[in-house]
């Protein structure tokens, strides 16, 4: 997917432009709510009007003020999840699902609607009405409804939102799995740093109605890293647990992680703040921080009044945070070897 | 003793729900089509296009009917087109469903509006980012979500219909059996003298057509909310 963008758009005082040309298969825009995120989603779908400019998909042109061209939205082939998922309230889960499959031209039908049920689990909910459906359910039909529309791209607007944490994470990895499976690009709007980094490569900062940055999510979250109030946020897939009386360990890099929020699901993933982190020069003979890893400084960014620590034991990496004289008596630089010491607590379980 | 109609008064039930019939089923397209225009597009002249539409209103019905006879007469330009075409409208049925379609007009557009107000503009995007053109999404999305619009839009202009008097006295005239619908036969029953009880067996008709209109809009409109 290439999607180039000159467009701009005034509401009021708030006049946005937007200039930027980005290829790949797993974009993200990134910003607060009002930057204009949702009117540039807006304006690529088709589903509002730019005051001027031009925007192309793949080297289509979808709009331009000077050629007055303006593609309506339903030739676009870009569909969109929203915040709020959107269901028909009329039609069943099944006519939900198929309303953009009938509209698509037969050979464009790529996307197999068992597979897709498939994939989404959603088997069972199909001859449901879609008022009787959890928050995350809808969330799920409204993403197959997409899918099956068989668009180009497919515009995720903060899809994740209007759900609380726990379901976040259960749905993210559907909202993956069904991209990649099914192989269709997409961008992926949120205001949240850790959905960013767990669904986009590139990233686009949107600020003031302008693109503020281009970057890619892990250099985002360590440039943000030192004005963070939660630092930076190592998520962890973490698989094959231990019970170790009350906590579970992980494997991990060169070790195991002790982790009191650990459960017998084969796989999970969690997060840890470069804030929860402490980091020593010799072994420390007694802590009651249940994890001491030997680890390697692989090397060590500047953001804010901070040092980035970039950790590795084994193959795994770990990102610790310290205050520049801490680096600096401590003589924290690349290849040196420390301990990390990490409460068994700090591990916060994400799905 | 109470309800004793003659036949003549049959007549005029069998009228009243005929024209009422009709006037909502035609005015009911157009009903549609101008509610939507004026919910969803922005063109020159829409405040002109609304004011148009509410001036039944609050116009006295005497005066639309009178405006009808002036357009539709034998030399209204309207009535001398359709005289042409050898089609006579005034003192006819057909006068008294175009006066009631006419000053019915705002209640159903404007019932219908609030039923489109009501549909999440979202869905409607959604629809379009799915491939449907502005007329599918007006019948699979805005035509279904707004039913309950157009249910209480069509049975106040069914309601609005069995009580015209005022257009239809005009542009119709009031003959037994052919224009004379219940308002305009109650109205001669009460000009003249002794027919007190025929005047209300009347009104007690009135009265019930009225209560079920009014309890079938509730009933549909409670079992779509239900819906939604």
């Amino acid at each position: 997917m290439e999607i180039r963008v000159d467009a701009g758009k005034s509401y009021g005082d708030f006049a946005m432009e937007f200039d930027f040309a980005v290829s790949g298969e797993r974009v993200g825009l990134f910003g607060e709510s009002g930057s204009g995120k949702s009117t540039l989603v807006g304006m690529i779908a088709g589903l509002l009007h730019p005051d001027r400019g031009e925007i192309f998909l793949d080297g289509d042109c979808l709009f331009s003020s000077d050629r007055q061209i303006n593609v309506p939205p339903e030739r676009r082939r870009i569909a969109v999840v929203f915040q709020h998922h959107s269901l028909f309230p009329h039609l069943d889960v099944r006519a939900n699902l198929l309303y953009g499959f009938r509209r698509t031209s037969p050979e464009n039908r790529k996307i197999d609607f068992d597979a897709l049920v498939a994939v989404l689990k959603l088997e069972d909910l199909l001859e449901r009405g879609v008022n009787n459906l959890s928050g995350g359910e809808k969330q799920r039909v409204a993403l197959g409804r997409a899918v099956l529309a068989n668009p180009r791209v497919l515009l995720m607007d903060e899809p994740l939102s209007a759900l609380d944490d726990s379901l976040r994470f259960q749905i993210i990895p559907y909202l993956k799995s069904v991209s990649e499976q099914f192989a269709i690009p997409y961008i992926f709007i949120s205001h949240s740093l850790v959905e960013m980094r767990l669904m986009a490569d590139r990233v686009l900062v949107v600020a003031g109605g302008r693109i503020a940055e281009e970057t890619t999510s892990e250099q985002l979250a360590r440039s943000r890293m030192g004005q963070s109030p939660i630092g930076y946020i190592n998520l962890l897939r973490l698989a094959s647990p231990r019970r170790v009386g009350t906590l579970f360990a992980y494997p991990w890099g060169n070790t195991e992680l002790f982790i009191s929020a650990g459960n017998d699901q084969e796989e999970a993933l969690y997060e840890l703040s470069s804030r929860d982190i402490i980091l020593c020069k010799q072994h420390p003979e007694a802590v009651s921080a249940r994890n001491l890893i030997a680890c390697r400084v692989v090397n060590t960014f500047e953001s804010g009044n901070r040092i980035g620590v970039e950790l590795a034991s084994g193959k795994e990496r770990l990102m610790a945070e310290v205050v520049e004289p801490a680096a600096r008596e401590l003589g924290i630089a690349a290849g040196v070897e420390l301990y990390a010491v990490i409460k068994a607590v700090a591990f916060r379980r994400l799905g | 003793m109470l309800l004793n109609f003659t036949p003549a008064d049959y007549d005029a039930i069998r009228l009243s729900a005929k024209v009422a019939i009709s006037a909502t089923l035609l005015s009911l397209p157009f009903g549609f089509v101008l509610a939507y225009l004026v919910t969803y597009l922005s063109f020159r002249g829409k405040t002109l296009l609304e004011v148009l539409i509410n001036l039944p209103l609050t116009l006295p019905p005497v005066v639309i009917g009178y405006f009808l006879l002036l357009l539709l007469g034998r030399n209204g330009w309207l009535g001398r087109v359709l005289e042409v075409c050898g089609i006579r409208i005034i003192f006819t049925w057909k006068a008294a469903v175009i006066a009631s379609a006419v000053v019915g007009f705002p209640l159903m557009v404007r019932s219908i509006r609030i039923g489109m107000e009501s549909v999440d503009p979202q869905l409607i995007q959604a629809s379009r980012s799915l491939g449907a053109r502005w007329y599918d999404a007006l019948f699979t999305i805005i035509l279904p979500l707004s039913m309950r619009g157009v249910i209480a839009g069509s049975s106040l202009m069914f309601a609005r219909s069995l009580g015209e008097f005022g257009a239809t006295i005009i542009v119709a005239g009031n003959i037994p059996g052919v224009t004379q619908t219940i308002p305009l036969a109650i109205y001669e029953y009460a000009a003249s003298p002794g027919s007190e009880a025929a005047a209300l067996s009347l009104c007690v008709v009135s009265v019930i057509l009225s209560l079920v209109v009014l309890i079938f809009h509730e009933v549909i409109g409670r079992k779509l909310g239900k819906r939604d």
